[in-house]
């Protein structure tokens, strides 16, 4: 018993810092998600020229709170004949799968849950891979022929878009030489590029592939209101529906963390070594004084005294993090003391990390939220063509292409930008070949059946 | 590392409730999974194996292992289906046409 | 070792053991196909577990990403194609379950005998081998990749091709006649 008690002693004052973390991820994240939600809603009436939730709160901003209020209080519905247990679990396995995805990742050099982990990247992976279980089992368990099919398509869909996914993320790794994410990052930081700038094809198979992945639009015939209700989440109502809901939102920001890891970076910012280009330390700063600026002048304009007061405070808020922004890079310049830089470094990577991880991770799903209100749905056969015939052979061909490419650079002994020699006209041959591929097929299958429906279960 | 017989004990539970499993029931598909948990069970073995002997090969061969129990699952479980899709069922003792 | 990592040790070995077991059993048991999957899902996670806590990390990704992500999202997909109802009705034991569980018995307590024997066992000292501390550890994915690519290359290439077979075979068995 001493023994025992001992060793519960050690093991809290080694791993507190994770287990804290962890706990004020599992805390935090649903107020996130609902307020990406909300982002998601106010840039949707923006594209469609209107406002968006304005009632509650000031701008609609307390809107997710009483989304969240809303989904809590209402009743729990069982369907008839469903199965209890599976019922129950399904949900559950779609947000402990995506939750337990975001320990692996790091948003700073020191901001990472679990440290250290040798196979990094691989493990945010493979268990944000199990969330297949939660649609599949919860179309099951509906007992219900819509949300069965829709379950069936979407988890069809989800496992031709893995292997696009992974064979892009092994066109990075060939880069990066390591699964680790803190060496992955500090391999681009070597080369002095993203690996997205050298593996542009890879990049945009991942894009595609995520997409697909996080059943997003053009995507999301399973789950689109006008197409078979809403797919295997149509018997799931109140708490379960939100647990579903915050499992796609986390796997969206799963999905975009290792994006931004393996392509865009990471915490660095664009071109990290060359020196010359380090007037970009100043832009985060100079981006949140624009915008404390803009609040200012927005603030006369306002209606009501509470408003102007609330615009006030967010300009505020925008100065002090434009403060605590600016402050390492001033830190850094050649007018002060070397030994106050050098004290400084670490405050620098930690801040400007997390902030361009965090800016690079928010683009990334502007850019998913943009596709979804542009771009019609595809059909579920369209679907799997793209995932098969055409996202397959590409990521497949430029794993091979950029392979011979890295031999090539290694014994021309190209290095960081020049490397893009080499790798450039390796993306575009790959892109031409998987092109070409997919129009010869097209042109085969044109020439077969000349009018048949195509089959909705193909 | 625990002593190598807590591992080999447990491969040997496993084991046996996967035999157990592939000789006692009639839906073919449960017989598929416990030749699953078998697999596994030697996994487990193999890897005990790999980590008291500090050889990585241990490790190389349950991927193998892996690799190997994909394939045969799937081709396992097309068979299941084409012969569901003829005499609908899924039973072990009604899948008798070979007998006289 | 400091005596956490000792202690760490023993909880996650026995904690994933006692899942695996008891998964195990569940599995060949239920009557509804679709739990026993389930069950089958939660005894590979938790021999992932066991590997992880092997420290063959490689081979616990491996596990997650292939067996349960792969092959059980296929058994789900293929119970939910042939989920019978009159099925959960009928007998799920074969007429041969006595005999049958009297001799997979019989096996387990020969094997057993002879693992208890052998004086590797816990309690009964004698280790000729002590496993290698975990500090010493070489990085787990980097040994397996330089194994698996330099040692074993021929038989990564044969892997490769079963696997192309096994796809054709699968396809074509499963494929409607036109």
């Amino acid at each position: 018993m001493q023994g025992l008690t001992q060793a519960t002693l050690e093991f809290v004052k080694q791993y507190w810092a994770p287990l804290v973390c962890g706990l004020a991820i599992v805390a935090v994240l649903p107020l996130i998600v609902g307020y990406v939600v909300l982002v998601e809603r106010k840039l949707m009436a923006d594209m469609q020229a209107r406002l968006g939730p304005m009632r509650v709160g000031p701008h609609g901003l307390l809107q997710p709170i009483a989304d969240a209020v809303k989904l809590l209080i209402k009743e729990d519905i069982i369907p008839d004949d469903a199965d209890k247990l599976v019922f129950w679990l399904a949900p559950v396995l779609s947000v402990g799968a995506a939750l337990l995805a975001m320990a692996g990742l790091a948003i700073g050099p020191a901001f990472q849950i679990a440290k250290d982990i040798n196979i990094g990247i691989l493990f945010v992976v493979g268990v944000s891979a199990l969330g297949i279980f939660g649609i599949v089992l919860g179309g099951w368990a509906s007992n219900s022929h819509y949300s069965l099919m829709g379950a069936l398509r979407s988890s069809a869909q989800l496992v031709s878009y893995e292997t696009a996914a992974g064979m892009a993320l092994v066109c990075g790794l060939l880069f990066a030489g390591t699964l680790n994410i803190t060496s992955i990052v500090q391999a681009q930081h070597e080369q002095g590029m993203w690996f997205g700038l050298l593996a542009p094809v890879a990049f945009f198979v991942y894009l595609v592939a995520s997409i697909a992945e996080t059943n997003r639009a053009p995507f999301d015939l399973p789950e689109a209101e006008s197409e078979l209700v809403a797919g295997y989440m149509t018997e799931f109502s109140g708490f379960r529906w939100s647990l579903y809901f915050l499992a796609e939102y986390t796997n969206m920001i799963v999905v975009a963390s290792v994006a931004t890891t393996l392509f865009l970076g990471g915490w660095l910012r664009p071109f990290p070594r060359t020196h010359w280009l380090d007037f970009i330390d100043f832009l985060p700063p100079l981006l949140l004084v624009a915008i404390g600026v803009y609040c200012l002048m927005r603030t006369p304009k306002q209606p009501a005294r509470v408003q102007q007061l609330f615009m006030l405070a967010v300009a505020g808020l925008c100065f002090t993090v434009a403060v605590v922004l600016a402050a390492p890079v001033l830190l850094r310049t050649p007018f002060v003391n070397p030994s106050l830089a050098s004290a400084a470094k670490p405050f620098y990577e930690g801040i400007h990390g997390g902030f361009w991880f965090i800016f690079k991770v928010s683009a990334y799903l502007y850019f998913f939220m943009w596709l979804r209100f542009t771009i019609p749905r595809y059909r579920f056969d369209q679907l799997m063509r793209l995932g098969w015939h055409f996202l397959i052979p590409l990521s497949i061909i430029n794993v091979l292409l950029i392979g011979i490419a890295m031999i090539a650079g290694s014994y021309l002994h190209l290095e960081g930008g020049w490397l893009l020699l080499a790798t450039i006209p390796a993306s575009i041959i790959a892109l031409i070949v998987a092109l070409f591929i997919l129009a010869m097929e097209q042109k085969s299958e044109r020439q077969q059946a000349g009018g048949a429906t195509p089959d909705p279960y193909a | 590392m625990l002593p190598i017989g807590h591992y080999l004990f447990l491969g040997l539970a496993l084991f046996i409730i996967g035999v157990i499993g592939v000789v006692t029931r009639r839906n073919v598909i449960v017989v598929l999974m416990s030749i699953e948990l078998i697999l596994n069970a030697v996994n487990i073995n193999l890897v005990a194996f790999s980590r008291l002997y500090g050889d990585v090969a241990g490790q190389v061969f349950a991927l193998f292992i892996i690799a190997d129990a994909a394939a045969e699952a799937a081709v396992g479980l097309g068979i299941i289906i084409a012969f569901f899709r003829n005499r609908e069922t899924v039973l072990a003792d009604e899948m008798d046409f070979l007998k006289w | 070792m400091p005596l956490r990592i000792l202690m760490l040790d023993q909880v996650i070995f026995y904690f994933f053991a006692a899942i695996a077991v008891v998964s195990a059993i569940l599995t060949v048991t239920r009557r509804n196909v679709v739990h026993s999957a389930i069950f089958l899902i939660t005894a590979l996670l938790a021999t992932a577990g066991i590997f992880l806590q092997l420290r063959a990390e490689f081979l616990f990704i491996v596990q997650i990403i292939l067996y349960v992500g792969g092959i059980m999202v296929l058994f789900v997909f293929v119970i939910m194609l042939v989920n019978l109802d009159v099925a959960v009705r009928q007998l799920q034991f074969a007429r041969q379950k006595w005999v049958a569980m009297l001799i997979s018995l019989a096996l387990a307590a020969q094997v057993g005998l002879m693992l208890w024997s052998t004086g590797k066992m816990p309690g009964q000292g004698m280790p000729v081998l002590v496993a290698a501390p975990v500090d010493k550890l070489p990085p787990n994915s980097e040994a397996v990749a330089r194994s698996l690519f330099e040692t074993y290359l021929l038989p990564f290439e044969i892997a490769s091709v079963l696997l192309l077979v096994a796809m054709i075979g699968a396809v074509v068995m499963a494929k409607k006649r036109a």
